[in-house]
């Protein structure tokens, strides 16, 4: 028995559990928590408390418990990475019995109580859910740099989760902000790859700057950011957004844009840092605009 | 960067942000336009500088982003109330910042991109600087319109001391110019947003 699983045994049960909170990915999970709260509250229907709060709860109990799971399966790839590797599933403080375990009893929870709420906004969760879990983590992750569009799809459905409960159907709103999520996500992945390529090539998870090199890799990125924007933009004037709301949403697609061309024409670690910051300041000031 | 900077950047951001948004509503496309781009490239240009640090100072593009602003604005202006130069300052502008940027971008000999940057720099700070305190003067805007002139007078000198700290002829030591940037360029914001909602 290692020194790591003996010390585990010993912790009392509220830091174990406290354990859990870094394999959420507690910035990730609440940037797409607020995605699917921008997706309800564009409805701009009057907006129930109760419901927005237990919408909140399942939704972060769906994504958290698919995170966790992907962090079980993917234990010897953040051993590997310098970045990841003190993360509880990497440095042994919890046993991969534990994770799976917490990672199931989450998505079940969170699943359950998203179908109880609304069948087929529980559904959009699910397939989620499934695409983050099965698809991305499973099958592709470890075979595919193209892994990452399904990956991108599960990170749409957040979004699409709300509105749908909002509006009680899948309509092309919902679908024009499920695909805003998902070319904004190779922005910030994409140059997530880049700025972390030696760790990523150390692990052996092939990626787009490994197998397309990074010219390619941030033609990509100009590329989506391009298609994020735009469907943002749509999305936004089918909503019917105020004037003034759509002008800040120009203003802040155009400062992504810039840095996605500046990432093209003038490449540097600088560039790609910026972009990558930016992108997650650009979608979380988006789903707040896109919510008042 | 300190914490504080990073938070006196944000207010700016969010003070931008609230005039692109809220504070040029009503008024004619073109004056929409243009404070859109002036505030808008002064919210970018808060985020980059609380995502980069004053590192983003030393990118050549600073010249360029630092002439839009002025020249945006002052556009804005001129065309709500000095409808006779509307298309005279309207080409002044186009050409102006077309002139900045050509002159940064290829190899220009002598003195001639400073001259153009100290031209369309001048005018563009004058115009924001002088005309508000004019109108308020002339009662033709409330007395607390002039606060615009006085952001004008605060980007003025933000402008200034940027461009000689580019030059490599700090006016004051750079430590200094650093300490004092977001301050100034919150109080210019604040004077420009509380002037147009006032004024």
């Amino acid at each position: 028995m290692s020194t790591a699983s003996i010390t585990n045994h010993q912790l009392p049960i509220t830091k174990k559990i406290a354990l859990y909170l870094p394999l959420t990915k507690p910035s990730q999970s609440g940037l797409l928590l607020a995605t699917g709260v921008a997706g309800y509250m564009s409805a701009h229907t009057p907006p129930s408390l109760p419901l927005l709060l237990v919408m909140c709860a399942s939704l972060f109990l769906a994504i958290g418990g698919s995170t966790i799971l992907n962090m079980w399966y993917d234990h010897d790839i953040d051993a590997k990475m310098r970045r990841t590797q003190k993360r509880p599933n990497a440095s042994g403080e919890l046993t991969r019995a534990e994770i799976f375990r917490g990672g199931m009893i989450a998505s079940v929870l969170g699943i359950g109580w998203a179908v109880a709420i609304h069948p087929l906004y529980g559904f959009v969760v699910f397939l989620g859910w499934f695409f983050d879990v099965v698809v991305y983590t499973l099958w592709l992750k470890r075979r595919t740099c193209w892994s990452i569009v399904w990956g991108g799809i599960s990170g749409a459905m957040p979004i699409l989760a709300g509105r749908v409960l909002a509006v009680g159907e899948v309509e092309i709103i919902g679908l024009l902000l499920a695909a805003s999520v998902l070319f904004w996500i190779p922005t910030h992945t994409l140059t997530f790859s880049i700025k972390f390529f030696d760790d990523y090539n150390a692990a052996r998870v092939p990626t787009f700057p490994s197998t397309y090199g990074f010219e390619t890799t941030r033609a990509i990125i100009a590329l989506s950011s391009i298609i994020a924007a735009a469907s943002i933009g749509t999305a936004s004037v089918m909503i019917g957004v105020q004037a003034g709301v759509l002008r800040l949403l120009i203003v802040l697609s155009s400062g992504l844009l810039l840095l996605s061309f500046a990432t093209i024409f003038r490449p540097s670690e600088r560039v790609n840092f910026s972009l990558f910051k930016y992108a997650s300041l650009y979608m979380l000031a988006a789903m707040i605009l896109l919510s008042v | 960067m300190t914490s504080l900077d990073r938070i006196l950047l944000l207010l700016t951001g969010i003070l931008a942000a609230y005039q692109v948004a809220v504070g040029v509503n009503g008024l004619d496309e073109v004056p929409i336009i243009a404070y859109t781009i002036g505030f808008g490239v002064l919210l970018v240009a808060g985020l980059l500088l609380i995502i980069l640090g004053f590192e983003a100072l030393d990118s050549p593009i600073v010249v360029v982003v630092s002439t839009v602003i002025p020249l945006a604005i002052a556009l804005g202006l001129v065309w709500e109330h000095l409808a006779s130069f509307r298309t005279s300052y309207l080409v002044f502008a186009i050409v102006g910042f077309l002139a900045v940027t050509l002159t940064r971008s290829i190899p220009v000999p002598g003195k001639i991109p400073t001259l153009v940057l100290a031209v369309v720099h001048g005018i563009a700070g004058l115009t924001i600087f002088l005309l508000p305190p004019i109108l308020a003067a002339n009662g033709t805007m409330k007395p607390t319109f002039a606060l615009v002139g006085l952001g004008g007078a605060l980007i003025g000198l933000a402008g200034l001391l940027l461009s000689f700290l580019k030059a490599g002829k700090p006016i004051v030591p750079r430590e200094t110019i650093l300490k004092i940037l977001p301050s100034l360029l919150l109080l210019m914001t604040v004077c420009f947003v509380a002037g147009f909602k006032f004024g």
